[in-house]
């Protein structure tokens, strides 16, 4: 007699302690209980790379800034980028501080594809002063070259619509929404055509970095504001 | 545009030359640089300590104090050198600010002092780092509690023109205004301490009469505690109604939480009162007495730890919500659980979930009557089970609560100790300025007494008198002395003041010849000694045309006299002298007149006791033998002055 209710009895405890130590499992298993204090990984990501630029002297011959110049460009960068280089995010914070109606980001997106010319995902310090060097102390032919650079999205030589109409969106995005004359959707698009009319002389669709400088050279107003920064520093 | 990457202004003007091929028109004209500053390092001198940083680093921040033009008024050109007479150390953290573009609050500055000095720079508060903004408003809002306090500890003091129904509302609020206020206080205390003892006693078994075995003490003597009931109750409704009458605001008086406590505890007896015969609301009746012990509830207007005990829970509502709310939660989980565990076994108590919550909540306090106890093993784990967790869920809230309630008992106990230092704080303070309020009447009388022993050539009394005293002093005296002048009053200290006073007060009574003092106006105009007299004496408002005034006040100017000593047995000699002198000292301080400002003599003034008080009250330029006249032999007290000199204050007694 006894047995069978110690039977009963023991069946049950054990049915419920089964029970008990299978739902624990499955919290553990959901996430909501971890067990050891370990599991806790440590988020602690690997400082950022640093990154040294080269010496004073190389970076003043290489580029046309004087030593003080350089020098005033190092503090303001480094100031900004303890780490020495620039990923795209703080690019596009920085770029985004100096027009605050608009968006910037894809803009800055694209010129810190122009800036970065090796590729690598980030701007050093050489890459930043490089560009400034062409945008500020050099030809027109240079320049020139470096918006083709800009404007060729994909680097492949030609500017296609496509990769126009994004850029000139991102210009236009920029502005943000409170302009006057109110910006309507089609407005970047006959900005484009209006640029491709004017630049590409084969009317093949695309625009190749001859048309482009030659058009360029020809129109009084493009040249005058290509000197328009020079003195910036 | 945030100035911390103005640094990066020149490459974003670069970069524009990107939108300059796609432009349809031509580009305004770039602003020229005219002022082409190579970057320069500048110097900030904060009292003594040398900080160093680019100039454009300050200028990144122009709205600020290091960042505008407004440093230039601190350039000091010799050393070619921004100086500022401040605290270095906060300095720190306000110029790495410029540096980083991050304001940091360094913990151990005093949340004062570091506000002044960003108030000081310019710079606001608000964009200090989220690092350090919670422990700065922390810091701010602790200072603003103990200002508060202060400032409510100002509202104690008395209001001139309260009509009678303020005073009463002032002296209900706070019994220590009045002697009637803490008779009030203490007499309602004892009431309600007697109203609760009643109850109390009235439910104890009194002992067995004959035909009835133990009765309440309530039943025995019904009538001794019905009056006592109705005492209590007349003094609680005459309270609540002088309260009432009293209030500002008598709707928001009626809406507060110690009103309704105190009608609460009074109504029972009234309803009791109308309705005592209807057996109905009887059974009501009696739920209605148990309202009687809110009447312990009054006792929080006596005891500031009750209303703080009050105002923590209220603080901590959330807190006992969240206990509340997982207790619950845990209760039922584990009454379910129970009651399913010992359903298989006989006899069990658990006959229900309800019934079984009696269980959990037993268990869960660790409380464990043993009047209902499972019996199946299944049972025995997940009680136990049960009392462990619920030794955690009810330990978890407390520290929070208990920590509320010890910030807040820590502050009541600040205000209070504050309070009591505040007395004696005030008294060392009057002291200390009252210290600086003498000096001047000691160099006036420094003053004098050179012009006097100058007079009498005495050479050795010269050298002692030159106390050296700063320059800030001297012109500050002058100051002081120069306001004398023009509002044609004088300062002197309080004991001659209220000496003065009483002289005056006194001396309203006796008659006087009038005649004497009206002919000196002719001297009263220049000098403000003769004619215009002190502000001190109450009626003594315009010169010489008062005849009182002009009695009295040379003597009540005159009745002290502090004279430097050098050697005793002088001093009779120049007491002599100066008495002779007491002519000339009519004209005292009227340098125009080429006359001598001698010292102020004190011409004894004895109250009026003495008959003869008019002879004595005449000026001493009319009464020559002036000299015998002095009835009393004036007290010479000596007191060791600050200067080690013997001074001698020949005072009227």
């Amino acid at each position: 007699m006894l047995s069978a209710i110690w039977e009963t009895e023991g069946l049950q405890t054990v049915g419920i302690v089964v029970l008990v130590f299978a739902s624990i499992k499955l919290l553990h298993l959901l996430g909501l209980i971890s067990f050891s204090e370990d599991s806790v990984e440590d988020e602690l990501e690997l400082s950022a790379v640093r990154h040294r630029p080269e010496g004073l002297e190389q970076l003043e011959a290489q580029t046309r800034f004087s030593r003080k110049e350089l020098q005033i460009l190092y503090r303001g960068f480094k100031n900004e980028c303890p780490s020495g280089v620039v990923n795209e995010e703080t690019f596009k914070d920085i770029y985004a501080q100096f027009f605050p109606q608009g968006d910037a980001s894809t803009y800055a997106h694209f010129l810190f594809n122009a800036f970065d010319t090796d590729h690598n995902g980030s701007v050093s310090f050489e890459d930043f002063v490089m560009g400034l060097s062409i945008l500020l102390r050099g030809t027109i032919q240079e320049k020139l070259n470096w918006a083709f650079n800009l404007y060729d999205i994909n680097k492949d030589g030609y500017i296609t619509k496509e990769e126009m109409l994004d850029i000139m969106k991102a210009i236009y995005d920029m502005m943000g929404k409170c302009t006057y004359p109110v910006l309507k959707e089609e407005t970047p698009r006959q900005h484009v055509e209006v640029f491709f009319q004017k630049m590409d002389k084969n009317k093949d669709g695309v625009v190749t970095i001859d048309e482009f400088i030659d058009c360029c050279q020809n129109d009084e107003n493009i040249m005058r504001s290509m000197h328009l920064f020079e003195n910036v520093l | 545009m945030a100035t911390g990457v103005a640094a990066w202004l020149p490459f974003a003007r670069a970069a524009a030359i990107g939108w300059m091929p796609v432009a349809n028109c031509p580009m305004p004209v770039a602003p020229r640089d005219n002022s082409k500053r190579q970057d320069e390092l500048i110097i900030l001198n904060v009292s003594g300590r040398r900080f160093q940083t680019w100039r454009t680093t300050l200028d990144r921040y122009p709205d600020t104090l290091l960042g505008s033009s407004e440093k230039d008024f601190f350039y000091n050109e010799e050393s070619k050198e921004y100086f500022f007479d401040r605290d270095p150390d906060a300095f720190r953290s306000i110029l790495n600010f410029y540096r980083t573009g991050k304001l940091h609050y360094p913990r151990h500055e005093c949340i004062s002092a570091y506000d002044e000095e960003l108030i000081f720079f310019g710079i606001i508060p608000e964009i200090i780092g989220d690092c350090c903004y919670e422990e700065y408003k922390d810091r701010k809002r602790e200072n603003l509690e103990r200002l508060q306090d202060d400032q409510e500890e100002n509202k104690d003091m008395k209001l001139p023109n309260m009509n009678f129904r303020e005073t009463m509302w002032r002296a209900f609020e706070n019994p220590h205004t009045s002697t009637m206020a803490l008779v009030f206080y203490y007499v309602t205390g004892f009431f309600i301490a007697i109203s609760v003892i009643t109850n109390v006693v009235e439910t104890v078994p009194c002992g067995s009469t004959a035909n009835q075995k133990d009765m309440p003490c309530g039943e025995r003597y019904t009538v001794a505690f019905f009056c006592m009931d109705t005492a209590c109750v007349m003094i609680f409704t005459v309270e609540y109604l002088l309260r009432l009458f009293a209030a500002p605001s008598r709707y928001r008086f009626m809406r507060s939480v110690m009103s309704i406590i105190d009608v609460v505890a009074i109504l029972p007896y009234y309803i009791g009162l109308v309705m005592t015969n209807n057996e109905d609301v009887s059974g009501a009746f009696v739920t209605l007495r148990v309202f009687r012990v809110f009447r312990i509830f009054k006792f929080s207007r006596h005891s500031q730890g009750l209303r703080i005990l009050g105002y923590t829970l209220k603080s901590c509502a959330s807190e006992l919500g969240f206990l509340l709310f997982s207790l619950t939660m845990a209760i039922i989980i584990f009454a379910t659980v129970m009651f399913y565990a010992e359903k298989g076994s006989s006899s069990s108590k658990f006959t229900s979930i309800p019934a079984s919550f009696w269980y959990t909540i037993v268990t869960m306090t660790t409380l464990g009557y043993g009047d209902m106890v499972p019996k199946t093993i299944a049972g025995k784990i997940f009680g136990s089970i049960c009392s462990l967790s619920g030794v955690l869920v009810i330990a978890l809230p407390v520290p929070v609560i208990v920590s509320n309630f010890s910030r807040i008992y820590h502050q009541n106990q600040r205000a209070d100790k504050r309070r009591a230092q505040k007395k004696a704080r005030l008294a060392r303070i009057r002291i200390s300025k009252s210290g600086s309020a003498n000096a001047f009447m000691q160099s006036k009388r420094n003053g004098l007494l050179n012009e006097l022993l100058e007079l009498t050539d005495k050479d050795e009394a010269e050298q002692k008198l030159t106390k050296s005293t700063s320059v800030i002093e001297i012109q500050h005296h002058h100051l002081l002395h120069c306001l004398e002048k023009t509002t044609a009053h004088e300062f002197v200290d309080e004991q001659m003041y209220e000496q003065n006073c009483l002289e005056t007060a006194l001396q309203t009574y006796t008659s006087r010849s009038p005649s004497v003092s009206s002919h000196d106006s002719p001297t009263g105009t220049c000098c403000g000694r003769r004619g215009k007299r002190n502000t001190p004496l109450p009626n003594a408002s315009l010169p010489s045309t008062h005849p009182v005034p002009t009695h009295q006040s040379p003597l009540q100017e005159l009745s002290a006299l502090h004279i430097q000593y050098g050697e005793p047995p002088s001093h009779m000699a120049s007491r002599s002298n100066l008495n002779l002198k007491t002519e000339s000292s009519s004209r005292i301080n009227c340098k125009g007149g080429g006359r001598i400002t001698t010292a102020i003599i004190s011409l004894p003034t004895p109250p009026a006791l003495t008959p003869d008080g008019d002879g004595l009250h005449g000026p001493p330029m009319r009464r020559p033998p002036l000299p015998p006249a002095i009835p009393a032999t004036p007290s010479i007290q000596t007191t060791a002055s600050s200067a080690g000199l013997n001074i001698v204050k020949v005072s009227a007694l």
